[in-house]
């Protein structure tokens, strides 16, 4: 296939853009990452201009995973049947895309959730929340050159699968947050698992940060690479570790808030700049961290609570809106994962755009790895956590 | 501030260029001209009151009408309010002004609204099409197009 | 054969075919193509980590096709991706295999009717030696992928080997 891509002229001319700060014109070299490279996490595929080692300017190509999401959704027969192309968008975290798909159209049709749903809702979305970051920090370690974490990462997220499995039969598309309620009701003994999951995941946890986060090497490779400011964080809409990486204080859940979140104790957890300047590798990597502890109190408080009752009892029978518009956002493990439905009164929607945290996440890729190494760039793609799913949709 | 403040101010400060606005709806939007969005966007995000630093999302659209439109979801993190603004092009001469001067963020975005809907963005930096190849015919997401038979050599259909 | 010279004094001498010999060797060390396409791919390293652990079988991964013998196609192939997908089979060294995982390559999944950018199937570009079904396959499945290649590289042969071509 042919690509045609002519740079910008000005990358050389204009000081600010050759952050090595020669004046002598040294060669550019342009050099291909992806679609097929063990570190873009995915089909992603990035053109770097390198000057030497250092990159002067990064253009992302994406679409290698481009499955026409939104023509499926417009394509449907009726709502609940969008659902699990929604879980295969961003298939690390297919219950925040479920729910996050249910509260859009539920709020079209302006229904109230029944009280046991919302609480299995904030479980599977904590869960799943930590099984994300799971991946998102082993992955990142194996990035880094430590293979450990990723098996500690991948033996602990078995446990979370389990869980799911238990309660909906699938290990990685779940098909489980409907419309109005959920599709199963929770097994026996889940509350307990989830229990010793939690309970035993904290030491999990701590294994991770003496073995990984408080790393000599590690630090080095993170900490002052790949700085994104507050303000260039907002003006590019980023969202979720990557927004509150960089020192924002917000997280949708607590400021937008949806569900049952406010009923709990927990906290919004932020980029200090513990290791080096805040919004840098280390900031990101640090909130996903940190999050998956404020996840863990969470699901505790929420089991240890949750009343019974029906989940399927708000289930509507037939989807029909009224014709209308909505946009609804919440927090998913990646960062703002919004629905914008356009309803016509029909029975299958006239309009679905997702708005995909990581497609936002990633465009101001080439703003922070611009006078970074070559070997910092792989830094930097890991700390943005993508899913090409998402990104491409 | 609420959505019937922010259509006053926008109609006292650009006139015709607003045009006209559902604020009773589930979510108040406004219609502003394809022509001057950059400006009316420029305004609402430095205007200290308004403050819209954050836009949330920017969605092609192809109406029932047969004209294409694009919706812009914003938001301010300091005010913490919100406004849909919404602006629309004939088929036949689909052009809007680009807000990617405005927010960083929208330059994907409407590089994804062009891919789909076939939008162009005047003064966009690099306006290529960004999830389907450079050669992929026609725009995908709108209502009328069919799927080619071929593309580079492999069947589509099943 | 240094290491070999005066271990087989006592008449410890195995007896194969050529053949069994060769298929033997292939079959233990497929070492596989670290590329992930889309859901699949998180089974699959779901596979390689600590629980389901592919690596008893043999299966290392490589970053490179050149070092490959098994390319495993985890995922939706799109048409912007199989372009990329032919060239990198086109780079591993024969005798090469393909395992199409999951639904979406093996016949477009759930994108069959209305992916207009979804490839219905990798074996439209590239030929395929195992389909395994799912959506996603479990890592068992692919386990089960993987050991039944090994049974078709059992029974292949040097005079009867074709090369597959797309």
């Amino acid at each position: 296939m042919k690509e045609s891509r002519t740079l910008p002229t000005d990358y050389v001319s204009s000081p600010e853009r050759t952050s090595s700060g020669r004046t002598l014109r040294t060669d550019e070299m342009i050099l291909n990452m992806g679609p097929q490279h063990p570190s873009t996490h995915g089909v992603l595929r990035l053109e770097l201009v390198v000057d030497g080692e250092i990159v002067v300017d990064v253009i992302p190509h994406i679409g290698y995973l481009h499955r026409c999401f939104e023509k499926h959704a417009e394509h449907m027969t009726n709502y609940q049947q969008v659902i699990p192309y929604a879980d295969r968008m961003d298939y690390l975290s297919s219950m925040c895309n479920d729910w996050a798909y249910a509260l859009a159209v539920e709020k079209l049709l302006k229904i109230e959730i029944p009280e046991r749903v919302q609480y299995i809702r904030l479980i599977m979305a904590e869960l799943q929340r930590i099984a994300s970051h799971l991946i998102a920090v082993g992955t990142y370690a194996i990035d880094m050159g430590a293979f450990t974490p990723f098996l500690w990462c991948f033996r602990d997220r078995e446990r979370i699968l389990d869980l799911f499995e238990m309660t909906c039969g699938a290990r990685l598309l779940y098909n489980y947050i409907w419309v109005g309620g959920v599709s199963h009701d929770l097994p026996p003994r889940f509350v307990e698992k989830t229990k010793d999951f939690c309970r035993d995941f904290r030491k999990t946890l701590k294994e991770v940060h003496d073995v990984l986060s408080y790393n000599e090497i590690f630090i080095k490779r993170t900490a002052n690479v790949g700085v994104l400011p507050k303000d260039v964080a907002i003006n590019y809409a980023c969202s979720g570790p990557m927004l509150r990486g960089s020192g924002v204080d917000w997280d949708l859940r607590r400021d937008d808030p949806y569900g049952i979140y406010d009923r709990f104790e927990w906290a919004v957890q932020i980029g200090k700049g513990e290791a080096g300047t805040v919004g840098d590798c280390w900031d990101r990597y640090m909130v996903r961290m940190r999050e998956m502890e404020e996840s863990t109190k969470l699901i505790e408080q929420a089991v240890a609570s949750i009343p019974e009752g029906n989940v399927q009892s708000a289930i509507p029978k037939r989807i029909r809106p009224e014709a209308g518009e909505v946009y609804v956002r919440s927090e998913s493990p990646r960062g703002e994962l919004g629905f914008y439905i356009v309803s016509d009164g029909t029975a299958s929607p006239y309009r679905v755009k997702a708005r995909a945290p990581a497609f936002v996440n990633l465009s101001v890729l080439s703003e922070i790895s611009r006078g970074a190494m070559v070997a910092d760039l792989v830094a930097i793609v890991g700390s943005v956590d993508i899913v090409l799913g998402e990104v491409d949709r | 501030m609420t959505a019937q403040e922010i259509y006053d101010n926008l109609k006292a400060k650009f006139g015709d260029a607003v045009g006209e606005a559902k604020l009773d709806a589930l979510q108040p939007w406004i219609a502003i001209s394809e022509t001057r969005t950059r400006e009316i966007c420029q305004f609402l995000r430095d205007e200290p009151t308004f403050a819209f630093d954050y836009l949330s999302c920017l969605s092609g659209m192809d109406y029932p009408d047969g004209k294409l439109g694009v919706v812009y979801h914003l938001f301010s993190m300091t005010h913490r309010h919100k406004i849909v603004l919404r602006t629309m092009c004939t088929r036949e001469h689909p052009h809007i002004q680009s807000v990617s001067a405005v927010w960083g963020t929208a330059n994907w975005h409407e590089r994804e609204a062009y891919d789909m809907f076939g939008i162009v963005f005047d003064e966009h930096p690099d306006l290529r099409r960004i999830l389907c190849g450079d050669d992929y015919p026609g725009y995908p997401l709108r209502k009328d197009f069919k799927v080619p038979e071929f593309y580079n050599g492999m069947k589509v259909p099943y | 054969m240094g290491i070999l010279n005066y271990k087989f004094e006592s008449g410890n001498i195995l007896i194969t075919s050529l053949d069994g010999l060769l298929n033997w060797a292939r079959l233990s060390s497929l070492w596989q193509m670290q590329f992930g396409l889309a859901c699949c791919a998180i089974e699959m390293m779901a596979a390689s980590a600590s629980n389901f652990d592919i690596m008893r079988f043999g299966v290392i991964p490589r970053a490179t096709p050149r070092q490959c013998d098994v390319m495993i196609v985890s995922g939706t192939v799109t048409l912007k991706m199989a372009t990329r997908i032919k060239r990198l089979f086109d780079q591993m060294p024969e005798p090469r295999y393909v395992i199409s995982m999951g639904s979406c390559s093996n016949c477009g999944g759930p994108y069959w009717e209305h992916g207009y950018h979804v490839l219905k199937g990798v074996d439209r570009v590239i030929p395929v030696d195992v389909y395994v079904p799912g959506c996603p396959p479990r890592p068992e499945a692919l386990l089960e992928g993987i050991i039944k290649l090994q049974e078709k590289v059992r029974k292949e042969s040097l005079a009867k080997k074709t090369v597959p071509t797309a």
